[in-house]
């Protein structure tokens, strides 16, 4: 077995939820399913279900990396700001590398305000206010 | 959190598999021979992601099984250098705390790793940040099964191909393949509910 490229593409957890979902279709129609890619299957859309990938589409996406194109953002930052979903300038300072010199505050806003168009995970306490603002 | 991995492999099909599609064969034997499993320094196989290209399959003599050169993509747990990342915590002990993403367990966070101070409390057996403020410190506990947001720091591939000079050699067989090392010492990082506004 050779590795022909090591790093051929990132995926987003959505991209790799999609490919799971489809193994799970198969899964439940095959009677002898293969122990480990089971295993792993669940495993991975149970914890892929709990991020914000579990509720993202195939047309959101392309739509805020277009949107996020004009602040500089690294490839890797845009893939982590669409796996995690920030909601606060804390988190994309996290993200963000060097944010104080990259990134002014009034852009630190806009960025949040590109990602909020991604679905959000409901907690709990949540009020039934904040989930019809999203529609 | 996840790449793609292009490769090539031989596959043999066994001849009880010749009525299921060449496709079909190969798919099920790929995600037979890599889900779940780690891959030095590559990371861990999750699934197949497609097949790229098929070259001829051979048959040998003295074999009635095919073999078949494929070229092929899978997806792979491997996340990069400094990516931040939401899991839960597995457990703590007096030496580091770990981290559990339910797929993947080995996450280990050095005391050096967390928000500073931070000390381990022996009763409840968990480590605890000593929070300051102008009216006193609070004690932040890091509980098992609670929600964290951390930063990969360093990956640590072993490899744990069976030694071929024949010795038994315990620690080989239970070292851990891959394992990650993080951080949870940055303003953000950490339980998740002590970064929310409620």
């Amino acid at each position: 077995m050779e590795i022909t490229k090591s790093t051929s593409a990132m995926l987003s957890n959505y991209e790799v939820l999609k490919v799971l979902n489809d193994y799970a279709a198969e899964q439940k129609e095959n009677k002898r399913n293969d122990q480990n890619l089971s295993t792993i299957t669940y495993e991975t859309l149970k914890y892929l279900n709990e991020t914000p990938a579990g509720l993202q589409n195939e047309e959101i996406i392309p739509e805020v990396v277009k949107a996020l194109s004009s602040f500089g953002l690294t490839k890797a930052e845009k893939l982590q700001l669409i796996n995690l979903r920030p909601t606060t300038a804390v988190e994309i300072s996290l993200i963000v590398e060097e944010s104080e010199e990259r990134i002014s505050e009034n852009q630190i806003e806009e960025i949040l305000r590109i990602i909020s168009q991604l679905p959000a995970l409901e907690e709990e306490e949540e009020e039934e206010n904040e989930e019809e603002q999203q529609e | 959190m996840f790449t793609l991995v292009s490769m090539v492999d031989t596959i043999k099909i066994p001849p009880w598999l010749f009525n299921v599609t060449l496709d079909e064969a190969v798919k099920t034997e790929l995600n037979r021979r890599f889900a779940n499993k780690v891959i030095y320094n590559v990371g861990l196989c999750i699934c197949l992601f497609d097949i790229l290209k098929f070259e001829d399959s051979f048959i040998f003599p003295g074999d009635g099984a095919s073999h078949t050169k494929v070229h092929f993509r899978y997806v792979v747990f491997r996340p990069f250098m400094d990516e931040v990342l939401t899991g839960k915590i597995k457990g703590c002990s007096s030496d580091s705390v770990t981290i559990s993403l339910g797929f993947f367990d080995d996450i280990v966070v050095p005391p050096e790793g967390l928000q500073q101070p931070s000390k381990f409390d022996d009763s409840e057996q968990v480590w605890v940040w000593e929070y300051e403020t102008e009216e006193g410190t609070h004690d932040l506990f890091m509980d098992i099964n609670e929600p964290v947001r951390f930063r990969v720091v360093d990956e640590v591939f072993v490899d744990t191909t069976p030694a071929s000079s024949g010795t038994k050699d315990a620690n080989i067989s239970t070292s851990v393949p891959y394992s990650i090392k993080a951080i949870i010492s940055e303003p953000g990082l950490g339980l998740l509910s002590w970064w929310t506004n409620k």
